[in-house]
């Protein structure tokens, strides 16, 4: 390793990402876009969800529930003549569901069983529809437990769940999917734009003519791991300073512990980008697998989104070799939770296996040959 | 004329499968894509890990704990002795949630006295925490029911039956295969076309192409052509593994299927086409491409609904073309809705097809001297 030629190197790329911009733009502007997009546009939170009432007979209990729901912020209610229109609302998708209270409503109340209130939720959104029926069963509980106290007879019910959600207790889906980000940008920059500038390399032929040149294989890699690493870096601590800041979202632990293994992720993360360009020599082919191998299984098998315990059998094996699942957890745990350090060692030091295993593999197959 | 943008749709099919390494890009990964989505991408929770710490001696809680063991959505992997034992497991993620039963649980139920479970659970992932406090809640009322009943504590309070339409089971694979297909159509035409002229730009290969009798339309028709027709294909084949492999059941109409792809990929390829046109070299073409597709995605109501966003996102949606084939497909695939009902979503998706066309022809003509 000659330091001065490095140096020079390193400069080289600099400048390359001085004249094209769309690099910078890819670090810094790819980040802010997503954080805006998670921030404000993705919410598994439904709120003000449309419900078709139909009441066959009005009559007074009927009218405190509906009331109940109106003053709700999970409903909407829309009132319905008759249970057709409701379901032609339902068809048209101007409602998500329909609370049928029959014309038996009141009476069949007093005697238990089955409860005369018709509900039907439009299920092609699974999980919707869940969270919907999980609010329409929590407001229909919440009525009969205030009728009963209104009544002077309060309700016992057997079991009382008392529930503790730690972490996030008013279980806010931006203060998971904004911290989880922070892996999906970080890849974009080691991963994807590394791959890319390689394989521009190959494809310009600039690589033969850097070949050419006295220096070695290991120095042409670590002057393109040392700029990307620094933009990476920024990336992350942009988003960071935009999470805290903009979005309000706690970061309970220590920002040099999330420096440190942002760092170890970043080198996995360019390590993947880098032995990709050894595979792939056109920047088509390069991105197209950047986007498979690094890209999407940041954002679907990590466990940013989608829980991996649910992934099937085989699914959850392959997980383990995605670096961005190890970031994940650390990323959540040190927001959300604080320095845990069994959470963290663990799932760094899989990190580290893994920068070892991708930059040692892009070294290995790395040679000064044109084939 | 035509033989010319005959000429020209073949030398691009050429420049596309000429090595074998892009031969494998535009078949591999969408299936595998399509696979690993169809299989991980699904908020339907099951294996949810959890463990207990029960201080009550009784049958009441054996019985409570028995329905968790039976349930497919939980699994038991630890069992506590000591309050001190569940914070390390929740905090290790070893136990997504610890149901604690108090001591007098048994007895409390016996003397007709209400009994707290607490049920404490990990919310880093707050969408999670939320959808297994759901299935919790589920068994404790089925075991409230049965005890009420059992035990003589008079009427059960009414229960609510809860029935779903076109999804009986609310699978969430029902929902997002169908999503998928809109997705890997969008990102393959998106490839082909948004770096096609940046590619021959790179290469000098344009100016050559400039040079030939053939006019910008036709250069424009031809690097159109092979867009739709890859699109076209993997949104067959897609669909066809969609319902054969994964079992979506396809209860609407193929015609209204088949109208939406054709307009869908045309406005994909407009807006592939426009990003060609401004892009000088492949990673600025590339950065068009993500800076129109993630949001596309995002926005479009693929994985969170449109519903859910602030009012000015959801005005923001109207102009995003998958967000209307989601509907299509979604309808056509669960609803059996066929050509009229989709009407809705037919004229914006032509009206932004329409544009980002016209679009893309302006920026062509204009960015070629």
């Amino acid at each position: 390793m000659n330091a001065q030629r490095l140096r020079r190197l390193v400069r080289k790329e600099f400048i390359q990402i001085v004249r094209d911009p769309s690099a910078i733009a890819i670090a810094f502007v790819m980040p802010v876009v997503l954080l805006f997009l998670f921030g404000y546009g993705v919410s598994l939170d439904a709120r003000h969800v449309p419900v078709a009432m139909v009441v066959d007979a009005p009559t007074a209990e009927t009218g405190t529930f509906v009331g109940r729901l109106q003053q709700s912020p999970y409903f909407t209610p829309l009132p319905y003549p008759d249970i057709h229109a409701a379901q032609q609302a339902v068809m048209a998708h101007r409602a998500d569901g329909i609370l049928w209270l029959r014309n038996d409503f009141s009476r069949a109340l007093l005697q238990g069983g089955p409860a005369p209130v018709g509900v039907q939720v439009n299920g092609v959104d699974a999980n919707t529809a869940r969270i919907l029926e999980g609010y329409i069963q929590g407001a229909w509980e919440n009525w009969l437990e205030q009728r009963a106290l209104d009544q002077g007879t309060p309700l016992v019910v057997p079991v009382v769940p008392d529930t503790r959600i730690w972490f996030n207790p008013t279980v806010r889906s931006r203060d998971y999917l904004v911290p989880g980000l922070i892996a999906v940008i970080m890849t974009l920059i080691g991963g994807l734009l590394t791959a890319l500038v390689v394989a521009r390399e190959w494809e310009r032929g600039t690589m033969e003519a850097l070949m050419a040149t006295p220096v070695t294989i290991g120095e042409i890699l670590v002057g393109k791991l040392v700029p990307y690493f620094i933009m990476g870096m920024g990336g992350m601590g942009l988003t960071v300073a935009l999470a805290v800041w903009l979005f309000a979202v706690p970061l309970v632990g220590s920002f040099w512990v999330l420096l440190v293994f942002s760092a170890l992720f970043l080198l996995a993360a360019l390590g993947m980008g880098l032995l990709i360009s050894t595979v792939a020599h056109s920047q088509f082919v390069a991105s197209q697998v950047a986007v498979i191998v690094t890209f999407l299984p940041a954002f679907i098998l990590s466990g940013f989104i989608f829980d991996i315990h649910s992934m099937p059998a085989p699914i959850r094996i392959v997980t383990h070799v995605i670096a961005a699942r190890y970031f994940v957890s650390i990323l959540q745990t040190i927001f959300l939770a604080g320095d845990l350090w069994g959470i963290l060692l663990t799932n760094g030091l899989a990190l580290l296996l893994m920068a070892v295993i991708f930059l040692g593999l892009t070294w290995r197959r790395s040679h000064k040959r044109l084939d | 004329m035509f033989a010319r943008i005959w000429g020209l749709v073949i030398k691009e099919f050429l420049s596309l499968l000429r090595d074998r390494k892009s031969r494998f890009v535009l078949i591999g990964p969408p299936l595998i894509q399509l696979l690993v989505f169809g299989y991980a991408a699904s908020f339907d929770l099951n294996h949810l890990p959890y463990a207990v710490y029960n201080e009550d001696p009784g049958f009441a809680s054996r019985d409570l704990l028995g329905r968790f063991q039976g349930s497919r959505n939980f699994e038991q992997v630890a069992t506590l002795t000591h309050s001190r034992e569940i914070a390390p497991l929740i905090d290790d993620r070893k136990a997504l949630l610890v149901i604690h039963i108090g001591p007098h649980f048994t007895r409390d139920l016996l003397l007709h006295r209400p009994a707290p479970v607490q049920v404490i659970i990990d919310g880093r992932n707050s969408n999670t925490a939320s959808v297994a406090l759901n299935y919790v809640n589920g068994i404790l009322l089925a075991f409230d029911g049965d005890w009420a009943a059992q035990a003589g504590w008079g009427n059960p309070p009414a229960q609510l039956v809860v029935r779903a339409w076109f999804n009986p089971n609310l699978l969430s694979r029902w929902f997002i295969v169908p999503g998928i297909i809109a997705l890997l159509m969008l990102v393959v035409t998106l490839l082909v076309t948004g770096l096609s002229v940046a590619r021959e730009r790179e290469q000098g290969t344009f100016d050559q192409l400039l040079v030939t009798p053939m006019t910008p339309a036709e250069i424009l028709v031809g690097k159109a052509l092979p867009g739709l027709i890859i699109g076209g294909l993997e949104g067959g084949v897609i669909s066809l593994v969609a319902t054969l492999w994964f079992q979506v059941p396809f209860s609407g109409s193929v015609l209204a299927l088949g109208i939406g792809m054709i307009l869908y990929l045309l406005a994909a390829v407009g807006v592939g086409l426009m990003i060609s046109s401004l892009a000088v070299t492949q990673q600025q073409g590339l950065l068009g491409v993500f800076l129109f597709l993630v949001p596309a995605i995002i926005l479009s109501g693929f994985a969170t609904p449109i519903a859910n966003m602030p009012q000015p996102v959801q005005y923001l949606t109207l102009v995003d073309p998958v967000r209307y084939f989601l509907v299509i497909l979604r309808g056509v695939f669960l609803e059996g809705d066929g050509i009229a009902t989709l009407w809705p979503q037919y004229w914006p998706l032509a009206l932004i097809a329409a544009f980002s066309m016209t679009a893309a022809a302006w920026l062509f003509r204009h960015r070629m001297a």
